[in-house]
């Protein structure tokens, strides 16, 4: 096989084995994009998994990147927990008021069977069908949200705080509850299709919780979830630091980090390397406003940082591009990828 | 501020009680210092300072959320308790109140409202509003000074809307903005016509004072 006879999924695994393959992988991570492609509101494109799955179809043939997203959105979970879901025209469905309002609730808390929730069911149906449309060509990247990251959705940031910190038992318990959920989910979108699972988990950042809280809580929580995922994962950090945890993240199985636009992925590459594949690190936030001038500019910068010796896939930082980021600048960042990561990579000091 | 050499030693002591969760600690400081004719500074600067200093090593990545969180947690559980030297509330301060612009992650305003608090400042809280509400609420009360927490970017592009419905009805109403879609994109707070963004929650105090200065004649 040459290079150039090279698939997204031959050119990912060569990535992930800290080679070089033909180019850079691009994981344009458009969760919400699909809906504008197929001429429907954003509620209305996440009711019919058919439109999900043509949209990610539609799009990987206009723009040319590297995967398929079967995620819907974060609080596609808290509504599998019978939480409120609020719906807006113009970004993802947000999680509503958190549905655990008092700690005791989590004394008596069980899971959703994954089978039996429609909104998930959902999610595996769009999966199956991206599945059958793209075999082998493409890899499918199936998403689940930590069973240490979920709380704040399930009860808000600042109780989950409190709790981490003064209830331990109603903290464990919790983490054993979300971990069955988490298990079950992942492996379910694993068994319809899904390539790999993206574990979602900003709170174990060291933006969130200081280095040593995160080896004694969402280290330990995620080595032993991750060990029970039947696939590959990429644990994927949400836009929250990372520098300082890489050994860490490395050791609790997972083969990626997704990392923040806030730390120098050159630094990141250089923990990583070896150990970690490096997802990363344009600014999601920043790319509403970009020229394709600018777009250019960053690809080819996050390329000459982090793209030498394989071992990394050009991405967003935070796993979800907004959906006011436009189709010319999208088109751009492929477009800059295409003619800057073909390997080996053209350093930008010597041009 | 201090000028008393024993200062940094007093400022450490209480950041590290405070890191740490150590409340009986923080608490003896306070009272301690509540007690003392020379007191180095006041109960309130120590807290505001090190509250801005927790803030300011958070934004520089030294420090955790979480820490910032419990930290202004504690500090506002102390100001209900111990005899700390607030601020004289200030009379002629501008009316001020903080809210959520349609999302439902309180985290970020229930920090600037322990930062505020914890510095003596009165601040109404609207909790959750969409913009007609909250513009309504502001002209009821004659807010100000709105300050707009949010974690969603769709939540922050709504701020633009705030600002358009504040001028068609005539307030004159300052809008101050935080949270993380402003974190990661250094520019949005003047595309969406706000008067200024704070980084992290202590933030708000310097905003704020800058503001009541500008209204000083």
């Amino acid at each position: 096989m040459t290079h150039n006879s090279m698939t997204s999924l031959d050119r990912v695994l060569t990535t992930l084995g800290h080679g070089e393959p033909d180019r850079v992988p691009l994981f344009l991570l458009l969760s919400l994009h699909g809906a504008r492609e197929m001429g429907v509101s954003i509620q209305r494109y996440f009711s019919k998994p058919d439109l999900v799955a043509e949209g990610q179809l539609r799009l990987r043939k206009k723009i040319g990147h590297d995967c398929l997203y079967s995620f819907f959105y974060a609080a596609v979970e808290v509504e599998a927990w019978g939480g409120e879901v609020i719906h807006v025209y113009d970004g993802p469905p947000n999680s509503g008021m958190p549905f655990i309002r008092k700690m005791d609730q989590i004394d008596s808390l069980e899971p959703p069977s994954v089978r039996d929730t429609p909104c998930l069911y959902k999610v595996l149906e769009a999966t199956k069908a991206m599945k059958d449309a793209v075999g082998t060509d493409a890899p499918i990247i199936g998403v689940v949200m930590s069973p240490f990251s979920l709380p704040v959705m399930q009860m808000g940031f600042g109780p989950y705080f409190d709790l981490m910190h003064e209830q331990t038992d109603r903290f464990d318990r919790l983490m054993a509850v979300n971990t069955a959920f988490c298990v079950e989910w992942a492996n379910a979108q694993l068994t319809a299709g899904a390539t790999a699972i993206c574990y979602f988990d900003p709170v174990s950042s060291t933006t969130i919780i200081p280095a040593d809280m995160y080896r004694k809580t969402g280290k330990i929580i995620a080595t032993k979830t991750i060990s029970r995922i039947q696939g590959p994962v990429a644990t994927h950090m949400a836009s929250g630091a990372c520098l300082k945890i890489v050994s860490d993240i490395h050791q609790t199985g997972t083969a990626v980090v997704g990392v923040s636009a806030d730390e120098n992925l050159r630094d990141l590459k250089q923990a990583c390397a070896g150990k970690l594949t490096v997802l990363g690190n344009l600014n999601g936030l920043e790319m509403i406003d970009w020229t394709e001038k600018e777009a250019i500019s960053a690809v080819r910068k996050a390329i000459d940082h982090a793209g030498p010796g394989g071992g990394f896939i050009l991405s967003d930082n935070h796993g979800e591009i907004p959906w006011q980021v436009s189709e010319n600048v999208l088109m751009a960042v492929s477009h800059a990828v295409h003619e800057y990561g073909q390997y080996p990579v053209r350093q930008m000091e010597s041009e | 501020m201090a000028d008393n050499d024993s200062y940094p030693e007093l400022k450490q002591e209480f950041l590290k009680a405070l890191l740490s969760l150590d409340r009986i600690q923080a608490e003896r400081i306070l009272t301690d210092i509540s007690h003392l004719k020379n007191a180095p500074c006041s109960s309130e600067s120590l807290i505001v300072d090190v509250l801005e200093t927790i803030g300011t090593e958070w934004e520089n990545g030294k420090f955790a959320l979480s820490q910032v969180y419990m930290s202004g947690r504690i500090c506002e559980e102390l100001v209900a308790h111990v005899p700390v030297q607030t601020r004289i509330p200030q009379k002629n301060a501008p009316a001020m109140a903080i809210a959520l612009l349609n999302d439902y992650h309180a985290l970020g305003k229930r920090m600037v409202l322990s930062v505020l608090h914890s510095a003596g400042y009165a601040v109404t809280d609207y909790g959750r509003m969409d913009v007609p509400n909250l513009v309504a609420a502001i002209k009821q009360d004659g807010i100000q000074i709105i300050l707009i927490s949010v974690l969603m970017l769709p939540s922050a592009l709504h701020v633009k809307d705030l600002r358009q419905t504040l001028n068609a009805a005539g307030l004159l109403v300052k809008i101050i903005v935080g949270g993380a879609p402003f974190r990661l994109n250094k520019e949005l707070w003047k595309t969406v016509g706000a008067d200024a963004a704070g980084h992290t929650a202590a933030d708000a105090i310097d905003i704020i004072d800058s503001i009541c200065r500008e209204k000083t004649p």
